[in-house]
């Protein structure tokens, strides 16, 4: 959902010039989730469902409790279970609440050709306009974390909205309204970062000596933070250690692109003041012209 | 529960053993973990499943399904013999000072008194010795070997941690940290609690198994104390509600045990059932039965019900033998059975042996089935392939289908496992003719009634003579309901003549026509009017206190005591007085939940379990409603014994019972109920080598959920689990489609592989156990699939009949 | 003035041509609407951004695909000889408007013939890359991190072809005479002489 007041769009895919930057004052909201605290009953999941009207396909059972087992376009959360032994022999059924993370700096929003198909509200929250989506899938190519999906229905990109329709209007999103252990919280920025840290601390005292706050600078800080038991191993949970907009990415929608453009035009002007200063090949030479006028 | 979901944020270490509360409770859960970040509490999972629950816990130890007896007794020879017991807690609130009878014995798997013919125990050589005042004899030292401390320390030194280890499979380095971790909580500072479930009542020994446990927290120090007590985390939404509301037939409402037929009058029957102190000034609650169950004979016969018939004594159904479910099916089966309502019961699904249900209900007349869904038994009759492969045209049940309101179509009340009665409005209006049960059932009695009155037949009083108050005859609403189950003055209740003044005119406590403030004004003069006792005071002339909304909590002590109502009383935790020491101090002062303050227990945390009035000195027990005053570590009461012993399941993996191996009649539980025919349909070990155990999943409500979309992407299609060495074994791949063979029938299923399950040593060999998730059926949105209980025994526990759901054979093999 | 014309392309070789620069001009347009905001206005050509995704790599592969049958036409001469050698170190002098010391030629210059490998290369990097990223049906079959390289392939690949075309369209221009060799198929004895006298040698000689 776009924002109602356009001012609150502070970054717009495919737009060169600054979006408005005025509303400054405007807090950055932030969702994190505690590992720790999670058992992974899904509540998330049928909330997410319910409150976007969203029902996926009944899939099968693939050997594994992850179900649906990946993120889809009408999934835009799922638990992923990990069963890991970061030591041998001390079993750890890790779970994970998969979805968007809400980049600061997001590889879905540099990667859209499409003017103001993805759009960053001043409050952080990522967000796909779906009418303005091509379906072209660059998002996908841009997200670190493997989030967006495209429908096979009608080729538009779908993922989290952080309930941006919800926190709009001052509530939170509904995945943290429903989870029941309050192993998802949401607030501020700043405040979730601060209660992300503390929880980290009373994890080290219960002992897991590398839990840690997963709020990665490889792209400018998440609007969606974990913290980790082992946050020196997010690969234990599948997140990337060290995320950031892959370079590929960076060079296609950086500085290839005005270099490219530029190169283009200057081809073209090139030629046209080629052809001014130094003036056509022609079937005879001046000469020769000179001969049969003579002639 | 003893004590509240909210009150587990009292607790310091948590044990989920016999459950798997995150998955199966994970709103509740909230509790715990709130525990783990505030107070830095401990929670251990047991299991022998890394479970969900296992996830979250700081130390978790597999366990070899039915043998939790073996492990908690080896935890109490693990408490007794190092001496880490609240020993002051024990010698003020449980009968460890008791003496017991010289002829009682335990020999080589049998307790004093066995009848192996009969598969029953005469207990006369079991209990308590009486003095001449007619009280129990003590030995305050705990010294004398007939004291039930000793009894009991003698019983479970053979629980030794290496034969614990044998039995059980949990590694002895972990059943030993596990021991010492509850030890730590004998400390007058220190609390645990227990969060339990299916996984220990539906078991042969599934009483048997909480008792254990109940015996460690009484001897650790943590019954009736904030952040302790012993928690039965119920698996339905009101199925509190449903025990409490007398919705089994071996009990009355507000679990008033009901006649029999050896109960040949009122006086007989009362006086089996009223108490009487076995120690001196002990309040024994339980000698208000005559006004209990007088005021229930009131709310069922109002002025039919007179002094001069008894009460309508007479017309009360006397119980001729077992009503369980599984003598309900068993009768059903043997064809004596004509016709069954089925109303919110799905036993198809729901009760072991397919095979033998199907059967049983195909014997039946007609089935007539109350449901908001289409269920698998109101279909049993219908052939869904290899789902249900049954021959239709066999079938003579005549099955009526009555849709039903859900939950959130009708306005009523939740009795959740806190026993917190809490208020619902009816949200929208049910589908199509779905109707409210209230209102099919009024309408069936109305219908019955007439008959009766038109045509008589054998004894009609019961029916014509019934109450029936209601506005609109066929529509009794909830609040008519819960007024009635509050309970009414008939005429003014007074108050007892005062001794020192007895020519005064009685004080009136309450006017005739008011609703009853609590049941402690129940007469049983016929004065007053009760459906269920414990109820009383939910709906008084303060209102309808159910429905009460607040969430303030002055003590932080969780007790929210203006949120719904608690039975009893509004009390949150039960037995409370035990929080307190000799004196009336709080165990633990930065838990102060209530305490003598000279010259009452009240203005604490909580509502008192105890006379407030009555003085520490006066030596008062806490649990008031035993005769002894005290909680029993020695309980009479049991079938197979008054101390828990290990017995295997009745499909054991093992073969032979480690703690007595030459008894081969004591292999499993020698008191339990086995049928004929059941006995033959047991599997052995050699041909179903895996110990098998079903269990529910955190995206499904039984069978229920899976007519719901949310419920059914989250959790699709049926699975079983295996553990990664099994699996190698038997060449059984991630998601590979395998079957599950028991000795009754099999299911076809995904087959999850995990390093979840690990093979346990067990006396020398491996046994791979086999989890079996129950919540898939052939009526539904998920994908369909085979029933669990095709797989189950048909056996129960020897006192309450539960089912074993949770420990049998199979096979297995990839198809 | 009559001038004797050669007969440069038939019939079917300017259709082909033709046809492959209007398949260009259609990807080229649709797709540069994607590669910088600036020309995103270039998708309205095609009734929006969604048409313009779905119709791009239909052209791009026809135009492939037309454009295969000029290579096999004429790789064979646009194979790099030494003589180009020559060629190349004049051709300095050459844009500064000196002709005098360029070798002869044949059908075809070293630039023409590096204009051609470029875009024979190039289409044949654009349709291997547009296949790994081409919704919604190969798209599913490729990891992330390939179609990471293949978008970004894909976009120099184009930029090189587009380059390329451009040289090619104002060589055409520069060296007069030259478009009608596209447009009529011959081109005057002069042209030849002044161009590719060894071509006109050849052709006069059958």
């Amino acid at each position: 959902m776009t924002g109602v007041i356009s001012q609150d769009v502070m970054a717009r895919s495919a737009t060169t010039t600054p979006s408005p930057q005025i509303r400054s004052a405007v807090p950055e909201v932030a969702k994190l989730i505690d590992e720790s605290k999670c058992i992974g009953c899904k509540a998330c999941q049928v909330a997410c469902m319910n409150w976007n009207d969203l029902r996926d396909d009944v899939g099968d059972n693939v050997g594994v409790y992850d179900n649906p087992a990946d993120l889809t376009a009408s999934s835009w959360t799922v638990m992923k279970f990990y069963e890991v032994e970061p030591k041998a022999g001390s079993l750890e059924w890790l779970i994970r609440k998969d979805g968007c993370m809400h980049c600061e700096d997001p590889g879905c929003l540099k990667a859209c050709p499409s003017p103001g198909a993805i759009v960053k509200h001043a409050n952080g929250i990522v967000d796909f306009v779906s009418e303005n989506c091509i379906g072209c899938g660059y998002c996908v190519k841009g997200c670190p974390f493997d989030v967006p999906r495209i429908s096979q229905k009608d080729n538009k990109a779908y993922k989290c909205t952080l309930c941006s329709d919800r926190v709009g209007v001052g509530l939170e999103p509904a995945c943290v309204k429903t989870c029941p252990t309050g192993a998802i919280s949401f607030g501020t920025k700043a405040d979730m970062v601060s209660y992300g840290e503390k929880r980290s601390g009373e994890l080290k005292e219960r002992g897991f000596q590398n839990a840690g706050l997963y709020n990665p600078q490889g792209v400018g800080g998440t609007h969606v933070m974990y913290v980790l038991k082992h946050a020196d191993q997010p690969e234990l949970v599948g997140l990337p250690n060290n995320p950031s907009i892959s370079p590929l990415v960076s060079l296609w929608k950086g500085i290839a692109k005005p270099l490219a453009v530029a190169g283009m035009i200057g081809a073209v002007v090139a030629s046209f003041f080629h052809y001014v200063k130094v003036g056509p090949i022609e079937e005879k030479s001046e000469d020769k012209n000179d001969e049969k006028e003579k002639a | 529960m003893t004590n509240s979901w909210t009150d587990i944020k009292n607790a310091d270490l948590v044990l989920v053993m016999g459950g798997n509360a995150a998955e199966a409770h994970p709103c509740g859960f909230k509790w715990v973990v709130e525990a783990q970040q505030q107070r830095k509490a401990k929670l251990i999972a047991v299991d022998p499943r890394f479970t969900r629950s296992a996830a979250v816990a700081d130390y978790y130890a597999p366990i070899r399904v039915g043998t939790d007896i073996a492990f908690l007794g080896g935890v109490i020879n693990y408490l007794l013999s190092t001496g880490k017991i609240h020993l002051d807690y024990v010698k003020l609130n449980t009968d460890a000072t008791f003496l017991t009878k010289e002829g009682f014995g335990f020999d080589n798997g049998f307790f004093s008194g066995y009848n192996v013919e009969k598969r029953s125990y005469d207990k006369s050589s079991w209990g308590y010795q009486l003095g001449e005042d007619g009280f129990v004899k003590v030995d305050d030292s705990l010294e004398n070997p007939l004291c039930v401390f000793q009894r009991m320390k003698k019983h479970y030194s053979r629980y030794t941690p290496e034969l614990v280890s044998r039995i059980t499979g949990t590694p002895k380095d972990r059943f030993i940290t596990i021991c010492e971790m509850l030890a730590g909580t004998s400390a007058t500072n220190k609390v645990m609690t227990i969060c339990y479930a299916l996984g220990w009542t539906q078991h042969s020994v599934g009483s048997q198994n909480i008792r254990t446990m109940a015996m460690i927290q009484l001897l650790l120090g943590n019954m009736g104390r904030p952040g302790g007590g012993i928690n039965a985390l119920r698996g339905h939404a009101n199925v509190q509600g449903i025990t409490d509301m007398c919705a089994y037939s071996e009990v009355l409402s507000g679990y008033l045990s009901s006649p029999t037929e050896a109960d040949v009058d009122r006086t007989t029957y009362l006086a089996s059932r009223t108490g009487k102190p076995l120690r001196p000034n002990q309040m024994t609650f339980t000698q208000n039965f005559p006004k209990w169950f007088t005021s229930l004979s009131k709310a069922y016969y109002g002025n039919a019900a007179t002094v001069d018939n008894g009460f309508a004594y007479d017309w009360f159904p006397k119980r001729d033998g077992a009503y369980d479910v599984l003598a309900m099916f068993e009768r059903m089966h043997q064809g004596k059975m004509n016709g069954f309502i089925c109303q919110g019961f799905n036993p198809l699904a729901a009760v072991p042996n397919k095979k033998k249900l199907s059967a049983a209900l195909a014997k039946l007349k007609y089935l007539v089935v109350m449901d908001p869904l289409e269920t698998e038994t109101s279909e049993f009759w219908k052939n869904y392939g290899a789902l249900n492969d049954v021959d239709s045209s066999k079938m003579q049940t005549e099955v009526f289908r009555f849709p039903t309101s859900c939950f959130a179509e009708e306005a009523g009340s939740f009795t959740n496992s806190s026993r917190v009665i809490t208020w619902k409005e009816k949200a929208v209006d049910p589908p199509g003719e779905a109707k409210t049960d209230t209102e099919i059932m009024a309408r069936l009695f109305q219908k019955l009634r007439a008959m009766y009155s038109k045509d008589g037949g054998s004894l009609p009083e019961p029916v014509a003579a019934l109450t029936w108050p209601y506005l609109n005859a066929n529509f009794p609403t909830a609040v008519e309901l819960l007024r009635e189950i509050n309970g009414k003055a008939l005429a003014d209740v007074v108050a007892p003549p005062d001794p020192k003044n007895p020519t005064a005119p009685p004080t009136v406590l309450v006017k005739a026509g008011e609703q009853l403030p609590g049941f402690a004004m129940l007469r049983d003069d016929g004065s007053t009017s009760c459906g269920n006792w414990i109820y009383s005071g939910c709906f008084s002339q303060a209102g309808n206190l159910t429905a009460r909304r607040d969430n303030s909590d002055p003590t932080g002590l969780g007790v929210f005591a203006n949120w719904g109502f608690a039975w009893p009383a509004n009390r949150r935790i039960i037995y409370n007085r035990a929080s307190a020491d000799k004196d009336g101090k709080p165990w633990d002062p930065s838990r102060k939940y209530l305490a003598w303050n000279g010259t009452s227990w009240a203005g604490g945390a909580d509502v008192p379990d105890m006379r407030p009035d009555a003085a520490p000195e006066q030596g008062v027990g806490a649990f008031i409603m035993n005769p002894e005053g005290v909680a029993r570590l020695h309980a009479v009461g049991m079938n197979e014994g008054p101390f828990p012993e290990h017995y295997e399941p009745f499909e054991t993996p093992v073969g032979v019972n480690l703690m007595c191996p030459t008894n081969a009649k004591a292999v499993s539980n020698p008191a339990a109920r086995v049928y004929k025919g059941d006995l033959e349909a047991f599997g052995k070990k050699e041909e179903f080598p895996y110990a098998a155990t079903t269990y529910r999943l955190t995206e499904h409500f039984h069978y229920w959920s899976k007519h719901s979309r949310s419920n059914a992407i989250t959790q699709p299609a049926a699975f079983v689990e295996i553990g990664e060495e099994l699996a190698k074994e038997k060449g059984i791949k991630q998601g590979d489609k395998v079957k599950v063979r028991s000795n009754r029938g099999e299911v076809i299923a995904a087959c999850v592989v995990t390093k979840r399950i690990k093979a346990l040593d067990v006396d020398g060999k491996k046994v791979h156990h086999v989890g079996i998730p129950i919540h898939w059926g052939f009526k539904g949105v998920t994908q369909n699939g085979y029933l669990a209980n095709s797989l189950t025994p048909f056996v129960g526990d020897a006192n309450s009949q539960t089912p074993e759901f949770k420990a049998f054979l199979v096979n297995i093999e990839k198809v | 003035m009559a001038t004797k014309l050669l007969q440069r392309y038939n019939e079917r070789e300017r259709m082909n041509h033709w046809f492959v620069v209007l398949m260009f001009v259609l990807a080229a347009l649709s797709g540069l609407a994607f590669f910088h905001p600036s020309l995103f206005f270039l998708t309205n050509l095609f009734g929006g951004g969604a048409w313009a995704r779905i119709l791009h790599p239909f052209a791009g592969l026809v135009m492939v695909l037309s454009f295969a049958g000029m290579f096999i036409r004429y790789w064979r001469e646009n194979v790099i000889s030494d003589s180009d050698r020559e060629w190349k170190k004049h051709m300095g002098e050459m844009m500064r408007g000196d002709k005098s010391r360029m070798p002869p030629v044949g059908k075809y210059n070293y630039g023409q013939k590096l204009v051609f490998w470029i875009a024979a290369l190039s289409l044949a990097v654009l349709l291997v890359t547009g296949f790994m990223f081409w919704r919604p049906w190969f798209a599913p079959f490729f990891p992330i991190s390939l179609m990471r390289v293949a978008v970004l392939l894909h976009s120099i690949a184009a930029v090189a072809l587009i380059a390329s075309i451009i040289v090619h369209v104002y060589a055409a221009i520069w060296v007069k005479g030259t478009v009608r060799a596209m447009t009529r198929g011959t081109v005057s004895d002069e042209w030849a002489k002044a161009n590719h006298p060894l071509w006109r040698e050849e052709v006069n000689k059958r």
